[in-house]
């Protein structure tokens, strides 16, 4: 395979983890492939990702236009459908901006796209065998995908292994005039960060966080009254916010804060990986939920398999009791 | 505005436990209903056309079964339904249901086209392809809509709870991120006030569509060889809340 590509993720003149990340599942997925890195942006913080990510590849394309300082993926589309060879395999990574560059990019280059992919090899030669995850991860699947026109592939967070080992003295080509001219029907306008609430639950070390498993928005109470006897902060899963049952600084996730707790209670959470994906620095992490096969008993320390509303009130007063 | 909005109907996570047995979902007790993202886009389409005006199309492609998802979605608000049915489009991939949906959105004349940002199988694919072979602007992700004259000022939901603000033209794509809004509740009533309505099929040779064979094919599902997995607690309720009293006390969780 001598048409593998990466796009590169990068801000601040620092690359994003999900560059390598692309490189070691370039290894697991291509064996003897030697993937091209897609560097896209403007400047000297630019030139500082260039020369970070030619240490890993042995080739960096560098295309630098002031129009591409926020990565637009409606600059971006046409940009990599301009420069891309034919049959090209592109590598993204599965964030929001994979998702918003890869399935049109996919129909543009005429490929097939495979999306969020954790695991596969296509050591078979025109045919990737990989592995995706369907139902918030309730079930893995196969997939084979034809690469005889080409792919656009996008790969999940943290499902393969960077490959740190630097070994690459990679030369940078400067295409910057391909990249002349883009323009897009959407404009990016500014970032609005995230409101701050009246909590902070990235600084709290004892968490207690509840999800779609709590039934109803009267049910929260219980769990507001555990939280209170463990002297615990109060958090949630996506579908909570959503509900409008909990203000989003309490959400937990890719989507909400991350944190960094020593003690991680799970009441009624599935326990999706954009969910796992916010619990950083291995905590003992206790799981609650009515359903044996939920994939957060895959990722707790100690799983109890109950009904929030017996075992909630029950643990409340247990604790009560012992002090 | 006229908008059109892509539903599919999807076993439900949240009722089901999804089960595999012999590389394939246990199937006798799955309960359907529309994916959870496409009421979000559905219940948008219906806000913009109060404020702006306009209509609301709701659009699937799949078989009889698909018609209760629709008359769902109309019984929430949306003015007309249309099914996309052929034994041609089964075992489609993103792509085959893209074109089938961009040959639809071509008989029309729509000036906003929305989807859920994702369904069932994650795989948030099908806005994209919609937009791209169109050759409209996309954004996904969407969790804010601001019509502005002849464009949109749209929030898109991106790593870390932030969101990125952009100004796109029309027509486009938007594919719609939970939380934009709070769907409507719909009642029985609802319900019955759109059973009898008349749903439009069309097929392939109406739709004057060919989807290409699928180059992404699911071969079977199956549950992955568990891990040391969590340390399982049994006994009763109590015994179960005095076991992780202590556990909580002796891991430093009480404070």
């Amino acid at each position: 395979m001598d048409n593998v590509f990466a796009y590169l993720a990068h801000a601040g003149g620092k690359l994003d983890d999900s560059a390598l990340e692309l490189l070691g599942a370039a290894r697991t997925l291509f064996p003897g492939a030697a993937p091209v890195a897609l560097a896209a942006g403007s400047g000297a913080s630019l030139d500082a990702a260039c020369q970070e990510a030619a240490a890993s590849f042995a080739e960096v394309w560098k295309f630098d236009q002031e129009v591409l300082a926020y990565p637009n993926a409606e600059l971006l589309r046409p940009l990599l459908a301009r420069v891309l060879p034919p049959g090209a395999i592109v590598l993204l990574p599965h964030s929001t901006l994979g998702m918003d560059l890869g399935p049109g990019l996919s129909v543009k280059l005429g490929a097939a796209y495979l999306p969020d992919v954790v695991d596969g090899s296509a050591a078979a030669g025109m045919t990737l065998e990989a592995v995706r995850q369907e139902f918030s991860g309730q079930a893995s699947a196969h997939v084979t995908c034809d690469l005889s026109a080409g792919a656009v592939v996008t790969l999940r967070s943290g499902a393969f292994k960077a490959d740190a080992s630097r070994s690459a003295a990679g030369r940078i080509v400067d295409r910057s005039p391909d990249a002349a001219g883009l323009a897009a029907r959407r404009r990016f306008v500014k970032l609005v960060q995230a409101e701050a609430g009246d909590i902070d639950i990235t600084r709290e070390e004892v968490l207690v966080s509840v999800g779609r498993g709590i039934g109803d928005k009267e049910n929260i109470a219980l769990v507001e009254e555990l939280a209170g006897a463990m002297g615990a902060a109060l958090c949630c899963s996506r579908p909570i916010v959503d509900a409008k049952w909990l203000e989003k600084p309490r959400q937990v996730g890719t989507s909400g804060q991350t944190v960094k707790p020593r003690v991680y209670l799970a009441l009624g959470i599935s326990g999706s990986f954009q969910h796992l994906g916010g619990i950083k620095g291995s905590p003992f992490l206790v799981a609650v939920n009515k359903n044996p096969k939920a994939p957060i008993f895959q990722a707790a320390s100690v799983g109890v398999v109950a009904d929030l509303l017996e075992l909630v009130p029950a643990l409340t007063e247990a604790i009560r009791k012992g002090r | 505005m006229e908008i059109l909005v892509c539903v599919k109907r999807v076993p439900d996570a949240a009722e089901n436990e999804i089960a595999v047995e012999g590389g394939a979902l246990r199937g006798d007790d799955l309960v359907y209903s529309v994916n959870e993202w496409d009421n979000y886009a559905v219940e948008e389409a219906i806000q913009i056309v109060e404020r702006e005006g306009g209509s609301v199309t709701v659009v699937t492609v799949g078989d009889g079964e698909s018609e209760e998802v629709l008359r769902r979605e109309m019984a929430m608000g949306a003015n007309q339904g249309l099914l996309l049915s052929d034994p041609a489009f089964a075992g489609a991939d993103g792509l085959g249901l893209a074109t089938v949906l961009a040959a639809a959105v071509r008989r029309g004349a729509y000036d906003l086209v929305l989807t859920g940002a994702q369904a069932d199988d994650g795989a948030a694919q099908v806005g994209g392809m919609l937009a791209a072979i169109l050759d409209w602007p996309f954004a996904s992700l969407v969790n804010s809509i601001e019509a502005q004259g002849g464009l949109l000022r749209v929030g898109r939901e991106i790593e870390g709870g932030a969101q990125e603000v952009s100004e796109i033209d029309l027509p486009c794509v938007l594919s719609i991120q939970t939380g934009i809004n709070e769907p409507r509740y719909v009642g029985l009533r609802g319900i019955r006030k759109v059973a009898s309505v008349e749903l439009p099929v069309l097929d392939a040779a109406a739709l004057g569509v060919a989807p290409a064979p699928a180059r992404v094919r699911r071969i079977d599902y199956f549950v992955p060889p568990a891990g040391a997995g969590a340390d399982m607690l049994t006994g009763s309720t109590a015994e179960l809340a005095g076991q992780l009293v202590e556990l909580l006390k002796a891991k430093g969780g009480l404070k």
